[in-house]
């Protein structure tokens, strides 16, 4: 009797759990047992994919190839080559490998600055007492509306005239610029969730804000610096419109996406250019998303469903 | 001086991003050292130090742009002569703009729309099957390319090839037509048809944000609800219909006022794919072609303008739901 009590006793709880969770699972698997329903869901995952696999494998064959049949005869004739990669990465009239670097020395900066100006800001609007507090919030708050459309055209004039045009000080100020609303607004919410007593408790010990700041909020925070981090490198790093327009004339500063834009535009038939050069400013991103996509989905939902 | 400006080599390229870090950490490093030195220094002085710095490049890069701009759209072509509401007039009533404008509708109605619904049937279709984690990370991807990588991928879905003996077509969509014995088309020719097809493009990017979303709305409804519905003999598509849908309406309508946002600024699908040529034309891409391509600055601003304009809509319906939800709760 004494052996049946402890193991009678996590039963009852366990097994409900169990069956719950089982009878969802099995709700789902009649779901897709539905023969239409499976049919709809590998409809739309094959859509999702075969695009990108067709031009994944176009990127490899040889450049006649790709011109005198399609991309799916690969399956039957592989013909494999890196040719296309050397070509766009080295050739005298793409140079890929400079553009990376562009595209490299334009996001580092442009992730950096604005995550650390909006963890100021938030802290500030989050635990500091100030005149004026609540209205500047929702002032910053609001500008997240502003297309950033309307600023071009003012900047590029202001960029001009303090001889700024053309260099990488222009991007890097530009994406951090209309990065601060968004990340204030959602780093503001992770700081307000940080238990106040923790603040006190600190302040109580004689730390002033700078030290509270570095020492007790920062550590907390790093999940959610994590998932603006990633959201916004990947923001900057396919950015076309604030690159088109900032640097679009300086061939020592346009980033990739731009470069690839305008081949399509003027060398849109050659595809064994295209292809390649289109994966090589994807593979950065496909690395970073599939690497950390847990913070990035994070990020993703705590900027939309918390709204 | 030219040193901290043009930068050729990548060795030079990299130094000058260091130095840039540096500089931001020095100067915030200051600031933050000045207002934490002194013993009982008021709270504002303190605050100013933290969000001074934001303050100030929200208000040279934002606020004064964004006013900048709104009056630059009452002036000429270079700003020098005021032509009151003449640029507006231009965008409602020549035939090319209003085309621009009918395009503007057409993105705006139907993307969001086959977005949210594409996402959420697939989200409740994968949701806790075996595959679930795979199937959502193939729908996912777009998300995390350009939209100029995924505007090049699609450029070779429609690619065309004349149709002639011994010319094979290289593109997918012409290639199924082929073989089901259709002349292969022009897709991106001829309007209106082009503009769907562009609009596809953009559902494809922006399915795998609905989904996720949604995805995670549809997890958080509370297991007994589905339990209760499935005791009543609920099930199938009258459950998606009767439970799940009106559980995450809040999480619907939130999707679909960002996706209609981010289609409403639309800009990186058009200019890749048609450069905005063959009636193609959207107004964000329109304000480009304007204001940097056409250097008329008064009509770009106009157009710039009219975007602002045409989100508020759209935001003051999304917070208005979200007050609705809150009252709910």
């Amino acid at each position: 009797m004494t052996t049946t009590t402890p193991v009678m006793a996590p039963v009852p709880p366990d097994e409900r759990r169990l069956t719950r969770s089982e009878r969802r699972a099995v709700a789902a698997k009649n779901k897709l047992s539905s023969p239409a329903a499976s049919i709809i869901a590998l409809v739309i995952a094959v859509l999702w994919t075969v695009p990108t696999l067709g031009l994944l494998i176009t990127s490899f064959r040889p450049e006649l190839d790709i011109r005198r049949s399609g991309w799916w005869s690969f399956f039957t004739d592989p013909q494999f080559t890196l040719d296309n990669y050397n070509e766009v990465l080295y050739g005298g009239g793409t140079n890929f490998a400079a553009l990376f670097v562009n595209s490299l020395v334009i996001t580092l900066p442009a992730v950096v600055i604005p995550i650390s100006l909006a963890l100021l800001a938030a802290y500030a609007f989050a635990w500091i007492k100030f005149p004026g507090r609540n209205i500047l919030f929702v002032a910053v708050f609001a500008l997240q509306v502003v297309p950033i459309q309307v600023t071009l055209i003012p900047l590029l004039s202001l960029y001009v005239d303090t001889g700024l045009a053309g260099s990488f000080w222009t991007i890097w100020l530009s994406h951090s610029i209309f990065a601060l609303p968004l990340a204030i607004f959602l780093l503001h919410n992770f700081m307000k969730e940080i238990p106040a007593s923790l603040v006190e408790a600190a302040r109580m010990d004689g730390a002033g804000h700078v030290k509270i700041f570095f020492q007790v909020l920062l550590p907390l925070l790093t999940p959610a610096i994590a998932a603006f981090s990633v959201f916004q490198f990947l923001w900057v790093w396919n950015d076309l419109l604030v690159a088109l327009t900032f640097a679009g004339g300086a061939p020592d500063v346009v980033p990739l996406t731009v470069r690839v834009a305008e081949l399509a535009g003027t060398r849109g038939s050659d595809w064994f250019l295209l292809a390649a050069g289109a994966f090589v400013s994807m593979v950065l991103p496909l690395i970073v998303f599939l690497s950390l996509q847990r913070y990035f989905v994070r990020g993703l939902l705590a900027g939309s469903v918390k709204g | 001086m030219q040193w901290f400006l043009d930068a050729s080599t990548t060795g030079h390229k990299f130094a000058l991003m260091v130095f840039a870090i540096l500089l931001f950490a020095a100067v915030m490093g200051l600031i933050l050292f000045a207002v934490d030195r002194p013993k009982r220094v008021p709270n504002w002085v303190v605050a100013a130090g933290f969000v001074g710095p934001t303050l100030l490049l929200l208000g040279v890069g934002l606020v004064y742009p964004a006013v900048e701009t709104v009056r630059g759209s009452f002036y000429n072509r270079d700003g020098s002569e005021f032509v009151g509401l003449d640029n507006y007039a231009t965008v409602f009533s020549e035939d090319n703009f209003q085309r621009v404008l009918l395009n503007t509708f057409l993105w705006v109605v139907l993307v969001p729309l086959l977005t949210t619904g594409l996402g959420l049937v697939y989200a409740y279709l994968v949701d806790r099957t075996r595959f679930e984690k795979l199937a959502k990370a193939l729908v996912f991807l777009p998300l995390a390319i350009s939209m100029v990588g995924a505007s090049v991928i699609w450029k070779f879905v429609y690619e065309y090839r004349p149709d002639q003996p011994g010319v094979r077509q290289i593109g997918l969509l012409n290639q199924l037509l082929v073989l089901i014995g259709v002349e292969p088309q022009q897709f991106l020719l001829n309007w209106p048809s082009n503009t769907f097809y562009l609009i596809v493009v953009m559902i494809w990017i922006q399915a795998g944000f609905a989904m996720t979303v949604l995805s995670a709305a549809i997890k958080a409804i509370p297991d007994d609800v589905v339990e209760a519905a499935r005791l009543d003999g609920v099930g199938g598509v009258q459950m998606f219909r009767y439970v799940t849908v009106p559980s995450i309406r809040p999480a619907l309508v939130v999707v679909l006022t960002t996706v209609a946002i981010t289609t409403l600024k639309v800009f990186d699908v058009v200019r890749t794919m048609t450069g905005g040529q063959f009636g193609t034309s959207v107004v964000a891409n329109e304000f480009y072609t304007q204001a940097f391509r056409q250097f008329n600055f008064g009509l770009g601003a106009a157009l710039a303008v009219l975007l602002f304009v045409l989100v508020i809509p759209i935001i003051a319906y999304n917070v208005r739901q979200l007050r609705l939800a809150e009252e709910i709760r």
